[in-house]
């Protein structure tokens, strides 16, 4: 059996307040193999954001992460000094962000951002790295590479934009890519041109990829598996076409009625009632237990944990607690 | 033959993005003009949505815009029954008919005022149009409105920023009911709200729409959302209408490339395996739109005839491939 590339175990992240602790991200558990695409999915508030940026150690403070550990081939990295940490971020994970214009110098040209990120990172001289640039820029897509890596960044579409940020984050090489909404600022016909590209590229190069976005079809488009995140915490976690397929976790279930399909012709979308509990006041028991359909006593009292659902599936509900143990 | 509510002819509206006086007499430029809408025809009958789809920058908010008033056109009219709504319309007359239609904008937070209660908020239109009505009266009816889009009266005594987005847009739309209008234009409605929460908004809409017989025009970027709400769709393309179909025919045979391309790159959410064409190029500038069918360097099927020649709608469809029969064989089933 292959080694999990990245493995995280039990991440708690959490929050001092004025109004006592808030936890945003609670006992995550989960591996992403070498090569592998994880979706990671969920409403907004549901920590998707927070777990990426737990892995590559930008935790604003004052949140800290108060438990777990998060291991890079083995190796662990999130008690790692912030100089050590530097040196891991961009070379062995890469990152890509919501919106490209704020994670490119507006300032300066392509080329000198792409230039100076492969020197950090790679010994080189300036020419083979602006050489190396211009091949980046060829390989995601960008017409014309060699002309326009001396141009600014407002000069590009958002979606070039956001191919030049690909770009910027495969420049080192990393083991794995954690991609934040890529594609959540791009209209649809981009979208589908920027998640070809980020499939390709990752392919060729044999990296992993984290997927955190809140749309399903970015994610059944992509993934091989995803998890589903709610209140902070992993509510079901699988490959990505039997949990679209057959969600298990109610919410899961809820989740996938509620998206309106081109398919379908149907009067009323299927709807979760309430809203995702604030960090604040997040119910006794399981979470999603004051919107659940299926609710009964002991998830109003007892938070249920993952657990083994079947081969390769864990669901975090009671209604399958007699799965495991039988 | 279905009861026509609003029909809008030819509409155009151009925005004036030159530099100042100075710059331009220094620099030795000319004015510059972005069309943002562009000889726009369409029609919505009573009771049923319109809803317009297109990506960034095709104009779609600006025909919002342009037909509740908020900017006024360049060319062209809009009738509402019967009425033109783009000649100025004189006080009482502008009021009798500004009372039939209202709007709702995508992010509620922005159109709700964060100071007033929401009482105040939902109230506001009543003040305007319902002078004779007495405090009492008013706050049942506010009430009512709460309980209409699944809030409780008690929420009335809140600020907007005590709800959730999804809450937020209800309260919006009890405004935009509180007039009692015929027609509400609603522009991206659910796209800053999570999926469950568009779900529980686009019902929301769905059982309104039938209980008061509302006639929407619905503006969004989302396809799937669009299939769900309208029984009528045109689709947007740099400030032209590509095409205006039924929902259903839309759906199942679309006629002009922007269409399909559109189709074509909307996720596989069924994982149905389906193989899909790659999509090419991105929308151009509206400052420099191409010559001829704005779509032609996209487009598969261009010829030279598409480089130079602006297609006239023909039965629905601007395109000069489908009405010289180039893409009949292509159709799908």
């Amino acid at each position: 059996m292959t080694e999990p590339l990245l493995s995280v175990r039990g991440l708690t992240v959490e929050f001092p307040t004025r109004h006592g602790i808030l936890t945003a991200v609670e006992d995550i558990t989960l591996d992403i193999m070498p090569g592998e695409v994880l979706g990671m999915v969920g409403e907004s508030g549901a920590g998707k954001s927070m777990t990426g940026n737990a892995i590559i150690g930008l935790i604003e403070p004052p949140g800290r992460i108060a438990r777990g550990e998060i291991l890079l081939k083995g190796q662990r990295i999130d008690n790692l000094p912030p100089d050590e940490m530097r040196a891991i971020r961009g070379r062995r994970i890469g990152m890509i962000f919501q919106d490209p214009l704020t994670s490119l110098n507006p300032l300066y040209r392509i080329s000198d951002q792409l230039v100076e990120t492969i020197r950090t990172h790679l010994p080189m001289s300036q020419e083979a790295a602006r050489k190396r640039a211009i091949q980046l820029l060829d390989d995601v897509g960008i017409p014309d590479a060699a002309r326009r890596i001396d141009d600014y960044p407002h000069q590009f579409s958002g979606g070039m934009r956001q191919r030049v940020v690909i770009a910027l984050a495969l420049c080192a090489e990393p083991d794995l890519v954690i991609a934040d909404e890529p594609t959540t600022a791009l209209d649809v016909s981009v979208q589908a041109q920027i998640i070809d590209v980020m499939k390709q590229l990752c392919a060729d190069r044999g990296a992993a990829i984290l997927l955190v976005t809140h749309d399903m079809g970015v994610i059944a488009e992509t993934a091989n598996r995803v998890a589903v995140m709610y209140a902070g915490r992993i509510a079901e976690i699988g490959p990505v076409r039997e949990v679209i397929k057959d969600a298990r976790h109610p919410y899961t279930a809820g989740l996938m009625g509620a998206i309106p399909r081109l398919g379908e012709n149907l009067d009323r979308l299927q709807q979760i009632p309430g809203a995702m509990p604030r960090l604040s006041s997040i119910p006794q028991g399981c979470a999603f237990n004051p919107r659940c359909p299926k609710v009964f006593d002991r998830c109003r009292s007892h938070r249920p944990s993952l657990s083994q659902a079947e081969v390769g599936r864990q669901v975090a509900c009671w209604l399958y607690d007699g799965v495991t143990e039988a | 033959m279905s009861d026509v509510l609003l029909d809008v002819r030819n509409l155009s509206r151009r925005f004036d993005v030159s530099k100042p006086w100075l710059n331009r007499k220094l620099e030795g430029l000319e004015k510059l003009y972005v069309k943002a809408v562009d000889d726009v025809s369409f029609t919505v009958n009573r009771g049923e949505t319109f809803a317009l789809v297109g990506e960034s920058g095709s104009g779609k908010s600006t025909i919002a815009k342009l037909i509740v008033g908020l900017l006024k056109p360049t060319q062209g009219e809009i009738f509402f029954s019967g009425q033109s709504l783009a000649r100025g319309l004189s006080g009482a007359e502008a009021r009798r008919l500004r009372r039939r239609f209202q709007m709702i904008f995508q992010d509620p937070l922005a159109s709700l005022n964060p100071r007033w209660r929401v009482t105040d908020i939902i109230a506001e239109p009543l003040r305007v149009f319902e002078r004779s009505m007495d405090d009492r009266a008013r706050r049942l009816r506010v009430g009512e409105l709460l309980t209409l889009v699944g809030l409780s009266p008690e929420d009335g005594v809140k600020f907007p920023h005590q709800f959730s987005g999804g809450q937020r847009q209800r309260i919006a739309i009890a405004r935009a009911l509180a007039a009692k209008p015929e027609f509400i234009v609603c522009d991206e409605p659910t796209s800053a709200l999570d999926v469950s929460v568009q779900a529980q908004i686009l019902n929301l809409m769905k059982d309104l729409q039938k209980e008061f017989g509302l006639t929407y025009v619905f503006i969004s970027h989302n396809l799937q959302v669009v299939r769900h709400m309208a029984d009528h769709i045109g689709v947007l393309y740099l400030g032209r209408l590509a095409e205006v179909a039924p929902a259903r025919d839309l759906f199942e045979a679309p006629r002009h490339p922007y269409t399909r391309m559109l189709l074509d790159a909307v996720p596989d959410i069924e994982m149905t395996g389906r193989r899909r064409k790659k999509v090419e190029g991105e929308i151009p500038s509206p400052l420099s739109p191409p010559p001829g069918c704005a779509f032609h360097p996209r487009c598969p099927f261009a010829n030279d005839r598409c480089k130079t020649e602006v297609p006239r709608t023909l039965g629905g469809v601007a395109c000069h491939a489908v009405e010289e029969g180039r893409l009949s064989d292509l159709v799908q089933p």
